[in-house]
């Protein structure tokens, strides 16, 4: 595995809004992160990029081992040699992602002169080389524009440059396309696809579109009010979903041949950080709740063949009946 | 944000009573509430806690420095240092929050009128209004002493004046911000009047950051008021003022430099507590955010 | 930029024709005849028939206006009351001095308290930010007079290290730089510290961070540069601030510009001095307002773009 996180929490003050958290992902694998607003996705993108510090944040327990290394106790100074280079972030929102007072050009072309100790004329080559590569046109007019004058389809392909240029092993996008229109969403997805299978990539997706994930992603880790719920691959995982959370969240992708009124939610919300329940905290809104499930917090346990799942009650079978 | 149809008014009312208290629960807003608490007393008791007149001279006693019988030393008249700071208090205190109070009354109805009817009235509102803005506060408040005329009337008159644009500005912001919120628009639909809608709902809700900037505003009023009193412009002699003080102070100053001390001091404190208290409020109705002039 | 700056220039006339008006009326809201306003007490009806003549005042009062205008813009700002000279005199010679001291003071405000602020905000929350903002908060809350005149007590008298008063040599205009710089420097680093805060956490400052930049760097270079676009914004509204801290400050050290002028005229009912020194100083603020904005424009690529 070139990333593997296990048992990671996260602190923040005095709450804790990441517990025992498990996913890997490998060379050339899209691994999708999902669930709903709030339930931990991006502080985990942050907690891999080390950036937690940033936010006031910190690991509390487990560990996040990259390329044999572990991340939780290298210092500050060495995980910025790692990030940009070997670990890159594109953040959610393309439209604010980027230095408003600065020229486009710029701002890629510190990613080669900073991590690859290019000179300025040639990072500058570099970058129109990896805008062109990303099916940017006029990409040496782009370099002299300013984020104001660009669509977000395209700061978030500048965004996506940025991350390229340091040639990283991992790239971790936190919903990348939230902010765009559908048919731009299409295309920068498909850009992100395109890069994990020529040059090997590792991506980690975040999102809370079960479509995106079901398309393009290898596997899932599906997160609920800050702990895991379910890690699968992503087949088995559509098909036969064992955590009611799961189970759920698969039922509401809309399909073509659905009946009229067949599309449904999930009642209630996801609870915010003060009030996780005791117990599973996706308890109030399972249909399969137990007693147990009110009080027990279910461990995140081996499941199939290299899944992981957190339930008392898995619904297809599984080591707890 | 707000998903729910009662007016967020109702809830920063009944806050805005406890927060005025509960500023008092820090330790700097305790202080500060404290020395604003007493000036206020003192000003408004001062007769009966001083033996001494604001306008008795003792010429013999000129220049005494800080005694048993004089805590804060007497002037070139020799009157009663102490005496005059508190009836000084008096002035300085009422001028501005009068002022203040005048300013925050006419803001209100300009901004709010303003910004909830919008179009060409709005338009000429804000043209004035930056206009004054962009003039630094004493000159607005000198051009309007040089027409009306130095004294209680025209300061308080020149403070008003150059405060206005401040709440003008905020208040209409704050309607701004709200005027097509869900329970607005609800309140609209349901057939509403303009007046129902403003008096009950915008102004209510736009009244907690705007008591509180001109609460932070009544410290730069009062530091105007002694600015304006230093020149000679302000309350009258024998009128007692803090700058009125300093002003005359200011040729004794070797002499007796506490002529100029005191009062100074005394301004300064104030200020500062005014702005701590003021800090602490903010924090308490959580306004930060909201105390911006958009 | 330059036609920028040019339609911001013209931008500037009803400004200023909105502002001369105020100071106009002046002599006509002031309680009393306008002739005798602008004359001196006890002078005989032929001088009244000059001023008369002069100013129009028997005609309608737009008429009126346009002559007093006419004259200010062909440097006619009549004649003084007291001692009798031209008034464009009078501000020629404080002019110099008002400069000196307000520009000295705006630069001693920007810089200080920009890097005020800025150590404030990187060391935010620590003993270095609260005793730095808790000095800051003193010196935005002390009257400005009152300042110089502890300043003079304590470096002039006690200490005998610059003079006391008057304008002569450059140690004249410590003190008083001093004085007006406290607090135009709290304003400044009071909003170069929150902005750089609020900087600080926007989403790109998370992407630099990402992109493996030394924190330092992203502070300076970008958080810094973000910062300060407020920062231009407020100082050049305030800018005013100083010219009003000048005004006050003169008075306390004496010194012959257009602070002192002003006081002056408005204590001895100078009228014509008062309109001209007004005048000059709300031509002041306009100019510097004008300033910022150019300089707020050359900052900032999007506020370029909303005017091209």
């Amino acid at each position: 595995m070139l990333l593997e996180v296990e048992k990671l929490s996260v602190g923040i003050a005095r709450i804790n809004p990441l517990s025992d958290i498990s996913f890997g992902v490998d060379k050339g694998e899209i691994l999708g992160l999902v669930g709903e607003s709030g339930s931990g996705k991006s502080l985990t993108a942050l907690a891999v990029t080390g950036l937690l510090p940033l936010i006031g944040g910190r690991v509390t327990a487990g560990s996040i081992r990259f390329d044999g290394t572990e991340l939780v106790t290298q210092p500050e100074a060495a995980l910025r040699k790692l990030r940009g280079k070997r670990i890159a972030f594109i953040t959610q929102n393309p439209m604010t992602a980027l230095d408003p007072v600065q020229r486009i050009g710029p701002q890629v072309d510190i990613m080669s002169r900073l991590h690859l100790g290019k000179s300025a004329s040639d990072a500058r080559a570099r970058t129109v080389d990896i805008l062109t590569q990303l099916r940017i046109p006029e990409a040496a007019a782009i370099c002299e524009a300013y984020p104001h004058q660009l669509s977000g389809g395209m700061k978030q392909r500048i965004v996506i440059a940025m991350a390229l240029a340091g040639e990283p092993d991992l790239i971790v996008a936190d919903e990348p396309t939230t902010a765009l229109d559908v048919t731009v969403q299409a295309q920068i997805i498909h850009i992100l696809a395109t890069l994990v299978r020529e040059r090997g990539l590792a991506l980690i997706l975040i999102t809370h579109d079960m479509g995106v994930v079901a398309q393009v992603c290898d596997k899932v880790a599906v997160l609920y009010a800050g702990r895991l719920a379910e890690a699968r691959a992503v087949f088995p995982l559509f098909a036969t979903p064992a955590h009611p959370y799961t189970h759920a969240l698969v039922d509401c992708i809309p399909r073509a041949n659905m009946a009229p009124g067949a599309l449904s939610g999930i009642p209630g919300a996801v609870p915010s950080v003060a009030r996780y329940p005791e117990g599973c905290r996706f308890h109030p809104r399972c249909p399969a709740a137990q007693d147990r499930c009110k009080t027990v917090v279910p461990a995140p346990m081996p499941y199939a063949a290299d899944g992981m799942i957190a339930c008392h009650h898995p619904l297809e079978g599984g080591p707890h009946g | 944000m707000t998903s729910t149809v009662a007016p967020p008014s109702i809830r920063h009312s009944r806050l805005g009573q406890i927060a005025v208290i509960r500023a008092l629960f820090t330790v700097k807003g305790a202080i500060a509430g404290g020395w604003i608490l007493a000036l206020v007393l003192v000003a408004v008791f001062a007769p009966y806690l001083t033996s001494y007149g604001y306008d008795i001279q003792n010429l013999p006693n000129a220049f005494s420095p800080p005694d048993a019988t004089h805590w804060l030393g007497t002037d070139e008249f020799g009157r009663d240092v102490l005496t005059r700071m508190m009836y000084g208090a008096r002035t300085s205190l009422t001028v501005s929050s009068v002022a203040i109070g005048i300013s925050v009354f006419i803001g209100m109805v300009l901004g709010a009128a303003a910004g909830y009817f919008g179009g060409r009235f709005d338009r000429a509102v804000t043209v004035v209004v930056d206009l004054t803005w962009s003039f630094p506060e004493i000159l607005v408040a000198l051009i309007l002493v040089a027409i009306i005329g130095p004294g209680v009337t025209g300061t308080m008159a020149a403070i008003a004046v150059a405060y206005l644009a401040q709440f003008t500005r905020l208040t209409r912001a704050q309607i701004m911000a709200i005027k097509n919120e869900t329970y607005v628009e609800a309140a609209r639909s349901l057939g509403a009047s303009h007046t129902h809608i403003l008096f009950r709902h915008l102004i209510p809700n736009a009244l907690a950051p705007v008591l509180v900037s001109a609460m932070l505003a009544t410290g730069d009023a009062i530091i105007l008021e002694a600015t304006l009193g230093f020149f000679g412009l302000g309350a009258q002699p024998p009128t007692p003022s803090w700058g009125g003080m300093m002003s005359s102070g200011t040729a004794l100053m070797f002499r007796a430099p506490w002529i100029i001390i005191i009062p100074g001091l005394a301004v300064a404190i104030t200020v500062i507590a005014i702005n701590l208290y003021g800090d602490a409020l903010i924090r308490a109705l959580d306004l930060r955010n909201r105390m911006r002039e958009g | 930029m330059l036609g920028y700056t040019i339609k911001r220039l013209l931008l500037l006339i009803p400004v200023f024709l909105a502002v001369s008006v105020v100071i106009f009326s002046i002599i006509h809201l002031i309680p009393g005849d306008p002739v005798d306003n602008l004359l001196r007490v006890g002078s005989g009806p032929e001088q009244r028939a000059i001023i008369e003549a002069r100013y129009g005042l028997d005609r309608p009062l737009p008429v009126q206006y346009a002559i007093w205008l006419g004259k200010v813009l062909t440097g006619d700002l009549g004649t003084a009351i007291v001692g009798q000279r031209p008034v464009i005199d009078l501000v020629g010679q404080a002019l110099p001095y008002s400069l000196a001291l307000g520009a000295s003071a705006l630069l001693f405000s920007t810089v200080v308290g920009i890097t005020v602020g800025v150590i404030a905000a990187l060391k935010q929350g620590t003993w270095v930010d609260q005793t730095l903002m808790g000095g800051v908060l003193l010196g935005s809350t002390v009257p400005g007079f009152w300042l110089g005149l502890l300043l003079i007590l304590l470096f002039a008298v006690q200490l005998g290290w610059f003079p006391v008063s008057g304008a002569r040599g450059w140690t004249s205009l410590v003190l008083p730089v001093l004085t007006i710089g406290l607090g135009g420097m709290a304003l400044v680093a009071r909003i170069t510290r929150v902005s750089m805060i609020e900087a600080a956490q926007r989403d790109f400052v998370m992407l630099l961070h990402a992109k493996g930049m030394h924190p330092m760097r992203i502070q300076l270079r970008h958080v810094l540069r973000h910062a300060l676009i407020p920062v231009v914004t407020i100082l050049a509204l305030r800018i005013g601030w100083v010219l009003g801290g000048a005004v006050t400050v003169e008075v306390v050290f004496a010194r012959p510009g257009l602070g002192t002028l002003l006081i002056k005229a408005l204590n001895q009912h100078d009228y014509p001095v008062v309109q001209a020194c007004l005048l000059m100083l709300a031509m002041a603020v306009m100019l510097g307002t004008l300033l910022g904005d150019i300089v707020q424009a050359a900052m900032d690529p999007r506020v370029r773009a909303a005017i091209a």
